[in-house]
């Protein structure tokens, strides 16, 4: 038998999603499965708390592992979740789309999350990717009398399949290089003979990556379901699979392939430059705020890879402190706009946040913090994330990649700031831009957020260090 | 290792092969004299009653997506059962869990009312 206590966080939500399944088939009442929800979380959080130790343990027969860095990253998973299931509420009762279903898939999601976050081997992290992107597409279809969000689901299952395609092939290619689907054993038989095979796997491998990170030039459905999808769940699909993103890249490329270092890190160059570049230009036309921040996802995105392919501990630590400081940030960016539309109505346009200054000082004050972050401004966290992935660059000898990073993020700056001028500087619209339900918690928490990122900021170095010391204990 | 593959292409231009080669065949050696008649579409012999390409109702599509559910649980049921001596109370316990979640499955979807026709 098994040892089922690394596993127990897992063990556990599932258990709790099926229970939300049910609370919600015989109650039909969303309230009840909100609640168990949030305690799911909360109680995952604890398990996790209680199992976590520095050291790395393998169970099911190396299917699955449990170490400091995807602790860490689940630690942040939950958090995140709870964040956006309390961000939501309000916008989810309003739109009729408050029941059980909602919070089943999202907890199926992070299931699927935290199997990705823990794989050591090829079949579960597949598992743990199919069964996330599942999820999200029954979510982003929620609303299925809304044209908008059907198209969005249909494109993004019919993209998502086709990326898991080019994924699975890859990883059959590397398979059949190496004759293992544990990563541990194709890292130290990866065949360097047969260069052909190795970089068509590679290269597969990298594509189906890209399109399921969002990087360019696998993009091109990042806007488009960002921008059709319910608010509130691209509120969750924006900021929380971004951490099992990153876990799945250091799974991938850093467990499994690290002999092929020199191979991948070429191709993941030129993906973060494309990101960058395509992600900054393309934001500055977008008067639509999902897209924009779908864009800007699209550069962080870059960032990220940025960190990863300086193949050091670290590139690798600066990566994992970006996407938490990314998935603060969105978190944030994202919870406002959920928070500013209300029934029927989307304040989903840039010009929707006109004079938000006059009417709601503390809104755009929260607003501003996190797009000034997000252009990584000091003193906000956005800043030390992007100083720290600059300098692991500048570190391991890509100083060019670095001087195209600052270029793009000078240019990304633009339209970040032109929100906060927008808030500050227009006059507001007639009809002043208020929630209907205002509920104390939802603000509460959103400044506390903002707090997050400002003193987070001020003082980011618990953070660093967490991150360095979570990537030196996982990867030795 | 890409030689490895070669079979495989092989078999699929032989695949073509045999499916192209007897419609090519008939199309060319075949005596071919058309008539209005011959051409109509015709039923049982009548003149053709509906459009082929009528639509469904929704909930067929529904009932075949549970019974495809619940049947492919069958392919993992026999051979659990063929080396249940084997694999002991472990082994047991595991169906026990699969099944477990399959029942929950069954009964949201009874109680939400995706098994009732009217």
């Amino acid at each position: 038998m098994p040892d089922l206590l690394p596993a127990l966080p897992e063990i556990f939500v599932l258990t709790l999603a099926c229970a939300v399944l049910l609370v919600e088939a015989y109650t039909k009442n969303g309230y009840w499965s909100y609640a168990l929800t949030q305690l799911t979380l909360l109680g995952a959080a604890v398990l996790t708390v209680f199992t976590t130790s520095a050291d790395t343990v393998y169970a099911f027969n190396g299917l699955f592992v449990d170490d400091l860095m995807g602790d860490v990253l689940k630690l942040m998973t939950y958090l995140a979740a709870i964040v956006s299931v309390v961000y939501s509420r309000t916008y989810l009762t309003d739109r009729g789309m408050f029941r059980g279903e909602y919070f089943a898939l999202l907890l199926f999601a992070v299931l699927g999350m935290m199997v990705m976050i823990s794989a050591a081997h090829f079949l579960s992290l597949y598992l743990g990717l199919e069964l996330l992107s599942l999820s999200l597409y029954a979510m982003v279809a929620l609303q299925r009398d809304s044209k908008v969000a059907t198209e969005a689901a249909m494109k993004y299952f019919v993209l998502g399949a086709l990326a898991s395609g080019l994924l699975l092939y890859g990883m059959s290619l590397i398979y059949g290089l190496t004759g293992s689907l544990h990563l541990a054993e194709v890292a130290a038989t990866v065949d360097f003979r047969n260069q052909t095979v190795l970089a068509f796997g590679l290269v597969f491998l990298l594509a189906g990556l890209g399109f399921k990170l969002g990087a360019a030039p696998f993009h091109m459905w990042v806007p488009d379901i960002y921008h059709g999808a319910p608010t509130a769940v691209t509120l969750f699909l924006g900021s929380v699979p971004k951490l099992a993103a990153f876990a799945f890249v250091m799974r991938l490329l850093v467990d499994g392939l690290h002999p092929a270092v020199g191979d991948w890190q070429q191709m993941l160059a030129v993906m973060a430059v494309v990101s960058l570049v395509v992600g900054n230009l393309a934001a500055i036309v977008q008067t639509n705020i999902k897209r924009m921040l779908a864009y800007s996802t699209i550069a962080h995105m870059g960032f990220l890879l940025l960190g990863v392919l300086s193949g050091s501990y670290a590139g690798y630590s600066a990566a994992m402190f970006y996407v938490v400081t990314y998935v603060l940030m969105s978190l944030g960016a994202f919870g406002m706009v959920v928070y500013l539309s209300r029934g029927g109505f989307e304040a989903e346009r840039v010009d929707d946040f006109r004079g938000l200054n006059a009417t709601h000082p503390w809104l755009a004050a929260v607003m501003a913090m996190m797009m000034l972050s997000m252009a990584g401004l000091p003193p906000f966290l956005g800043f030390y994330a992007k100083l720290t992935v600059l300098q692991a660059l500048v570190g391991a000898g890509w100083l060019w990649l670095a001087v195209v990073a600052v270029l793009m993020s000078l240019i990304g700056a633009y339209y970040y700031l032109r929100v906060v001028k927008v808030m500050y500087f227009d006059a507001p619209h007639a009809e002043p831009l208020v929630p209907a339900t205002a509920a104390g918690d939802v603000r509460a928490l959103l400044s506390l957020n903002g707090a997050a990122v400002l003193l987070l900021g001020i003082l980011p170095q618990p953070l660093i260090t967490l991150c360095a010391y979570a990537i030196q204990a996982s990867f030795r | 290792m890409l030689e490895n593959y070669f079979p495989v292409l092989l078999f699929i231009l032989v695949g073509l092969a045999i499916g192209v080669i007897p419609m090519l065949a008939g199309w060319l050696l075949a005596p071919s004299r058309p008539d209005s008649e011959k051409l109509s579409p015709y039923e049982c012999g009548f003149e053709a009653f509906e459009d082929a390409r009528m639509k469904f109702d929704v909930r067929y599509y529904l009932v075949a997506i549970l019974f495809i559910l619940f049947d492919l649980e069958i392919a993992f049921l026999f051979p659990w059962a063929v080396v249940l001596g084997e694999i002991g109370l472990f082994g047991f316990v595991s169906m026990v869990i699969f099944l477990a979640i399959l029942v929950v499955g069954f009964a949201y979807e009874w109680m939400k009312g995706a098994l009732e026709w009217e």
